[in-house]
């Protein structure tokens, strides 16, 4: 009952439709009941941004969020709600125990990918016949954007945020992040903006998939508003996360942890901040532009009243390639994390793998104008963005060489998440050669905005970031939550998906080498084959997500196996820990004494012999 | 991965054995793909443009296909080769850390194909501007007289100018065959993208901007052309379909084209880089 009435989910919830209209108001008073220059639809850009600012900011007091801050400065000690320990109300507020934020991320990002999937069986539904519509042309487009904004923009969270957050203080031997506030409030900005993005449709949606591009953006409904402010707090999230997770690690490492007895997971994680801390501010400022131009009638994106439409192309793939990697690299890392405890043999080319991942994030700020190959601009750099993209194919090819060589006379077991890390091979070749094609200029004029592009990327994030995140799921899940998920089920889950991805993806690769442009209603007829068969395999593959949704309320809800504290005799250190890990993680810091890849080398079962871990002394 | 840190004699030698199998398969596969696969891909043949891209893939495809045999040929070897036995109890493998022949290998050989399809790339692009929209300041530009071709893209459709017969405006394209054709794309509103299919042309419109791309037809034959960039409601819709002529009926068609055309023609300027509609109108 405290719980109820103190500050949560509730008051915040509550706050936030305070906030709204408070907004809403407010901008009224300010603007009228139209600012709006041309006048063609009743309501004021500004009304619509002001509100979500508003509700914004009272979700956040609501949840809590400036309790600490003014409990200091009054000089009250302050409340130690968030650091409460027990109960599942922790769960549904502020809460700063990173395993908490853990799983709150995973059930938040894991809500968000199954609307942005659902949208994706509506575009399959209307791309069943090619004259016929099931919706009107701007009801399409507003589900394209919102499958693909929803996905590119939750999904940058969907490693760091569940498992990065969970894991990153424990593989370092810490007991918490080095903001753990900050750390709560990167979770509940992404749901606040999850939430707007969703309420697009009652603007009138937005028409510029998740590009954005003006000066489109300019002419379109209120709806485009709620596209920018989802994306601007996906981005001051990602930030947030991405300065946490490097303050932690670089300042927070357990005695004898050095760079080279990191964990490679941590890498991967240190590499992806490096990418959101850099390239999302590029995001915030664009949009802050963009916003900008369609409530201050300022002129940045707009060519007849002297800006420049390239402008926000550039400034959108300055941040939008190392987007497309930071979903990639940490699929990288997990599957390099997965592969030496199933193969059982050390990690192969420790610094091979490191120089990769960091590789691929330092080049993948010189790549985007291959965005922009037939946009007209900077005609002469073309060879250079030519070059400086396949290049990028040697660093990602240190992850290939890294994981083959792993497995090189090792002792496989096929286990669910090892099942999810192999297919990471398959389906990251196939997305990676793909890229070759669209990355060389000539063989870029007919793909370039074709469904071939469109297939190459989904390849590369679901089937690298997508697969590697189920893998994540069950190979960590059990640890998280002290629950066994079913094997038998996972190993159907796998193949179903694994079958109706390919059987959903491979075939849209010759829908674009067939002329197909992305993002359309219709579709010439000889084309209705191919897309009848992609659309039946992406409602099987829906149905697979569905069947996973079985097994994870199945296994944890109704089963409810207690899971060993170390199911796959792994040497990393949070499998020595109990499952679920005791809240203080550890009751004295361990000292470490060698990565923790150590099969056939070390005999005992631990590569981290120094500190006793919580629950066993 | 050689066989001298072997805990046990019996080993039968991995490396030989994968490496014997991926050359075989390689030999088979790379030329089929490349005389059967390769040519096959789209566009096609139906301007020197869309044969350069052919030509290009074929390339590309031929060199990636000895890697995707290297790594079919590694995984169904070692996925089944390196299992561990059901039942059997859990025992570590050889800690192999590193290999510096094979890291410099990999390393190499990535390097160098990345710089040959660079290389390549840059070659064909170069030769004729491979059909893709240059800006204003082409790079690549293929010598002998041009017709200009202006393509002006707006919500939702396209419409043709031809400054050299008066400014001759048209909403079908039609133009003359074994002619190379220098097109100026340009928009009156949103980004759009001009993609001729089957010619491998394709070029960004933007507002106010001159985007040329060239194109040298071959034979006579018709063509599809959609809107390849998001550009708001009709997007899907903004789509139809060009003609390539003889000469002789090109003449042909322009003389009629102008005389359809002739009661406009005194407003119209010859050719426009720039053309607004006033006041910038919204649209769904």
């Amino acid at each position: 009952m405290r719980r109820l009435l103190g500050f949560n989910l509730l008051t915040g919830i509550v706050l936030g439709v305070v906030g709204w209209y408070a907004g809403w108001y407010a901008a009224h008073l300010v603007a009228g009941p139209s600012i709006d220059y041309f006048a063609d639809i009743d309501v004021n850009e500004l009304s619509v941004v002001l509100a979500y600012l508003g509700g914004v900011i009272g979700f956040l007091i609501g949840l809590g969020f400036l309790n600490y801050p003014f409990a200091r400065l009054r000089g009250y000690p302050p409340s130690l709600r968030e650091k409460e320990t027990q109960g599942i109300g922790r769960y549904f507020g502020l809460c700063t125990d990173h395993k908490v934020v853990g799983i709150q991320y995973l059930v938040g990002v894991g809500v968000f990918l199954f609307i942005g999937g659902l949208n994706a069986m509506l575009i399959r539904i209307e791309l069943l016949s090619p004259t016929k519509q099931v919706f009107p042309a701007g009801s399409y487009l507003t589900i394209v954007g919102i499958h693909g904004t929803m996905m590119m923009g939750m999904m940058t969270s969907g490693i760091l945020g569940p498992f990065g957050n969970y894991l990153i203080p424990i593989l370092i031997g810490a007991r918490r992040m080095a903001f753990p506030r900050i750390e709560a409030l990167t979770f509940w900005l992404l749901m606040a903006g999850g939430v707007i993005l969703e309420t697009t449709v009652f603007f009138g949606g937005f028409p510029t998939g998740w590009t954005g591009y003006g000066p489109l953006n300019i002419q379109a409904n209120p709806g485009m508003d709620c596209y920018i402010l989802f994306f601007a707090l996906v981005g001051i999230s990602m930030t947030l996360l991405g300065l946490n997770m490097i303050a932690t690690i670089v300042t927070m490492r357990a005695p004898g942890l050095t760079w080279t007895r990191l964990p490679i997971f941590v890498w991967g994680v240190i590499s992806t901040s490096v990418l959101m801390v850099l390239a999302a501010p590029v995001l915030i400022a664009a949009l802050g532009m963009a916003l900008l131009d369609r409530t201050a009638q300022t002129s940045f994106f707009i060519p007849s009243a002297g800006g420049s439409d390239y402008l926000y192309q550039n400034l959108f793939w300055v941040f939008g390639h190392p987007e497309v990697y930071i979903l990639a690299l940490p699929g990288f890392a997990i599957v390099l994390e997965i592969l030496p405890v199933f193969a059982r043999k050390p990690l192969w080319g420790y610094r091979l793998a490191v120089s990769g991942l960091l590789g691929v994030s330092l080049l993948s700020f010189f790549v985007w104008q291959h965005h922009l190959f037939v946009s007209g601009i900077n005609g002469d750099l073309r060879p250079f963005y030519m070059f400086s993209t396949e290049l990028i194919s040697i660093p990602t090819g240190f992850t290939f060489i890294c994981g083959m060589m792993t497995l090189w006379r090792g002792q496989i077991r096929y286990t669910v998440p090892m099942l999810f890390c192999l297919a990471w091979f398959f389906n990251f070749l196939i997305g990676g050669l793909s890229g070759v094609f669209l990355s060389d200029v000539p063989s870029d004029v007919t793909t370039h905005g074709s469904f071939f592009s469109m297939a190459h990327f989904h390849y590369t994030i679901v089937g690298g970031l997508v697969f590697t995140f189920f893998a994540a799921i069950y190979y960590w899940v059990p640890k998280m939550t002290g629950f066994q998920l079913n094997e038998r089920m996972g190993k159907i889950h796998f193949w179903w998906m694994f079958i109706s991805f390919n059987s959903t993806f491979a075939p849209l690769f010759a829908a674009g080498f067939l002329g197909m442009p992305r993002r359309v209603v219709t579709y010439p007829a000889s084309l209705q084959f191919i897309n009848d068969w992609v659309s039946v395999s992406a409602f099987f593959l829906g149905a697979s997500m569905l069947f996973f949704l079985g097994n994870f309320i199945y296994s944890l809800v109704f089963a409810r196996i207690p899971a060993p504290a170390n199911p796959w005799a792994s040497k990393s250190i949070e499998w020595q820990l109990p499952s679920p890990v005791p809240v203080y993680n550890f009751t004295k810091i361990p000292v470490f004494s060698s990565d923790p890849y150590g099969y056939g080398e070390s005999a005992g079962p631990v590569a981290v012999p120094a500190g006793a871990p919580a629950g066993r002394d | 991965m050689s066989s001298s840190s072997t805990p046990t004699a019996a080993q039968p030698n991995h490396a030989r054995r994968v490496i014997v199998a991926w050359i075989v398969l390689s030999l088979i596969a790379t030329p089929l793909v490349a005389i059967f696969l390769g040519p096959a891909i789209p566009p096609g043949n139906a301007s020197v443009q869309a044969s350069g891209q052919t030509t290009d893939n074929t390339v590309m495809i031929t060199i990636l296909t000895p890697i995707i045999c290297l790594l079919l040929v590694f995984f169904v070897y070692a996925l089944s080769q390196f299992r561990k036995e059901r039942g059997a109890d859990l025992v570590d493998g050889p800690p192999l850390r590193n290999h510096s022949t094979v890291q410099f290998l990999w390393v190499g050989v990535s390097a160098v194909i990345v710089l040959f399809l660079a290389g390549f790339g840059t070659y064909e692009l170069l030769q004729n501007g491979a059909g893709g929209g240059q800006g204003p300041n082409p790079i690549a530009v293929p010598s002998g007289s041009k017709l200009q071709v202006q393509v002006i893209a707006q919500q939702w459709e396209f419409t043709y100018r031809y400054p050299s017969y008066g400014g001759l405006e048209t909403s079908q394209l039609v133009i003359p065959s074994d002619t190379l054709i220098e097109l100026h794309v340009t928009s009156l509103d949103a980004v759009h993208s001009f993609w001729a299919y089957q010619l491998g042309i394709k070029a960004d419109a933007n507002p106010g901007v001159d985007n040329v791309a060239f194109l040298k037809t071959k034979g006579p034959r018709t063509f599809d052309i959609h809107c390849a960039e998001l550009c708001g409601l009709w997007h899907g819709y903004m789509f139809s379909t060009g003609r390539v002529v003889p000469a002789g009926q090109f003449a042909a068609w322009v003389k009629q084209q102008q005389a359809l055309f002739a009661s406009v023609a005194q407003y119209m300027p010859p050719y426009a880089t720039e053309y607004y509609p006033d006041p910038q109108r919204r649209a769904g």
